[in-house]
């Protein structure tokens, strides 16, 4: 039995998002328009769609890194208050990133003075867990994920890609979040790879953590997935990338 | 909120009356048409939380440093409200502390917010050693026993990576990156709410950049206290910061978490800025 399941997490209602180009004569570039979709707790929503459509565009607007013109983005807290993710202050998204909701972005970015544990580690002392502690989590998220013990010590910047994305996977997920959004989380994987990231999403989801990812694989999705948003051009205006105008 | 700025301006020269209304990014001009004053700030309001640190780009003439300045009254503003961890006057009424008592003052830049410098010679007292300059500062936060005043000294040279023995060197007798540190150990020796930053790494080789920017992060959260950082480096605001504050002309273009600033930003002024990253 899931724990909270079928409460809501997060309610996308009708969210669009145009970027203007002001170094292009403020040309208009539309990210995506009219989204809606629900997310319970315990649950994974898959968002698919060709390249272009405006995935990567929604994960980063529900984490504010992007800056809707339109719609809401309700959070549903644990303590029961509903936060809009669009419009709160600056200060309220930055505690829900803390200890709510988590990014696994596409590709590792971090300092290249840092080895793979301290990155991985990093997330989980931030939310006051002891350097100790957080290095032995650390070093067990990383074995599982099957990354080899002689390069805990090493930058991860130095890695393969495969081996990069399952360290960022690792320091996505280590600290304990509500919400965790996944951009592409198996796309370098190889097989062996990708089942252990999904075994560990699936663990995940027992846990009551929902999320919401970016998947190619039809045959991923549907291991992993419990429900699916297409991002096509009847849910959009127009196809993408579209220039609606130049001014 | 820890820090809350209402409304403060810095003109320079006799204003005319109508200096604010005239100026700014959307007239382009930082320099009054009527009476020629130059408005360093703009009406300028923020907020900074406990625990958050705060970015200000712009280019310069822009107002950064000068709006740090007035926070840490360095400058007397020209008009505007500061309000700092809820301190009230003795109607318990919030107290705008740029009008608060000289003693309050006082306390406010001895102990609670401190600031570290582009310059060290404004930081720093060279006319005593390093140990010297971080006692000071705590004599100055109240501390008056010579032993713990020693001790405090020595643990915050241990703690900024520089040898113990050299205590007592005076401030010329060190590197530009290591007069950085000394300004980081004084500044902190109080346990500030507030640190502000001015350029404190601009001028330094990249690798000591590097190292002093990761001790500035580490003891941040060590300690957790609030920092405004003022820079014209993107890269020093995406390493350290959590908010963003665009300033032009003397006003904020633009306010939002840096990741927002950095990849969606939406004034023209800071899409030129971050267009221009190499």
């Amino acid at each position: 039995m899931k724990k909270n399941s079928h409460t809501k997490i997060i309610d996308v209602q009708g969210i669009s998002k145009v970027f203007t180009l002001h170094e292009r004569d403020s040309t208009q570039v539309s990210g995506f328009s009219d989204v809606h979709f629900s997310v319970n707790r315990g649950e994974l929503l898959a968002l698919t769609g060709v390249s272009g459509a405006g995935k990567s565009s929604i994960l980063k607007s529900i984490y504010r890194t992007y800056l809707v013109q339109s719609g809401k983005i309700l959070f549903h807290r644990s303590d029961k208050s509903v936060v809009d993710l669009a419009t709160c202050t600056e200060s309220q998204v930055l505690q829900l990133r803390k200890r709510e909701i988590g990014f696994v972005t596409q590709f590792l970015k971090i300092l290249p003075r840092i080895s793979a544990l301290q990155a991985v580690a990093a997330p989980l002392m931030e939310t006051g867990v002891s350097e100790q502690t957080s290095l032995y989590l650390a070093a067990d998220l990383l074995s599982r994920l099957g990354i080899r013990e002689e390069l805990f010590h090493i930058s991860p910047l130095t890695f393969s890609g495969g081996e990069q994305q399952r360290v960022n996977i690792a320091r996505g997920i280590i600290a304990p979040k509500d919400l965790i959004l996944l951009d592409e989380p198996t796309a370098s994987l190889d097989e062996q790879s990708s089942d252990r990231v999904l075994s560990l999403l699936e663990d995940l989801k027992e846990k009551g953590i929902a999320m919401i990812g970016i998947f190619h694989d039809r045959k991923k999705i549907k291991r992993a997935a419990d429900k699916t948003y297409e991002l096509t051009r009847k849910n959009n205006e127009k196809p993408f990338p579209t220039i609606l105008e130049a001014a | 909120m820890l820090l809350e700025v209402q409304d403060v301006s810095k003109i320079y020269g006799a204003s005319c009356g109508s200096c604010l209304e005239l100026t700014g990014e959307e007239h382009g001009r930082a320099i009054c048409p009527v009476c020629a004053s130059v408005v360093a700030i703009n009406s300028i309001s923020l907020t900074t939380g406990k625990d958050e640190i705060l970015g200000i780009v712009g280019e310069s003439g822009s107002g950064k440093s000068t709006l740090l300045q007035l926070i840490y009254q360095d400058r007397i503003a020209s008009s505007g409200k500061i309000f700092f961890n809820g301190r009230t006057d003795e109607q318990k009424q919030p107290l705008n502390i740029l009008k608060a008592p000289p003693a309050t003052v006082s306390h406010l830049r001895n102990k609670e917010m401190s600031m570290i410098y582009q310059n060290p010679h404004l930081g720093l007292n060279f006319l005593f050693s390093a140990g010297g300059n971080i006692a000071e500062r705590i004599i100055g936060a109240g501390e008056r026993r010579y032993e713990e005043i020693r001790k405090g000294a020595l643990g915050l040279i241990n703690r900024i990576e520089m040898e113990t023995s050299r205590i007592d060197d005076y401030p010329e007798d060190f590197s530009g990156g290591q007069q950085q540190r000394i300004q980081i150990a004084k500044a902190l020796s109080s346990s500030p709410k507030l640190l502000l930053l001015d350029e404190p790494t601009t001028g330094l080789d990249v690798s000591v950049q590097a190292k002093i920017l990761d001790l500035i992060k580490e003891l941040q959260q060590e300690m957790g206290f609030s920092m405004i950082i003022v820079s014209h480096d993107l890269g020093v605001i995406n390493h350290l910061t959590d908010i963003t504050v665009v300033m032009k002309h003397g006003t904020v273009v633009e306010y939002g978490l840096t990741d927002q600033i950095l990849e969606d930003p939406q004034h023209p002024y800071t899409q030129l800025l971050v267009s221009s990253i190499l």
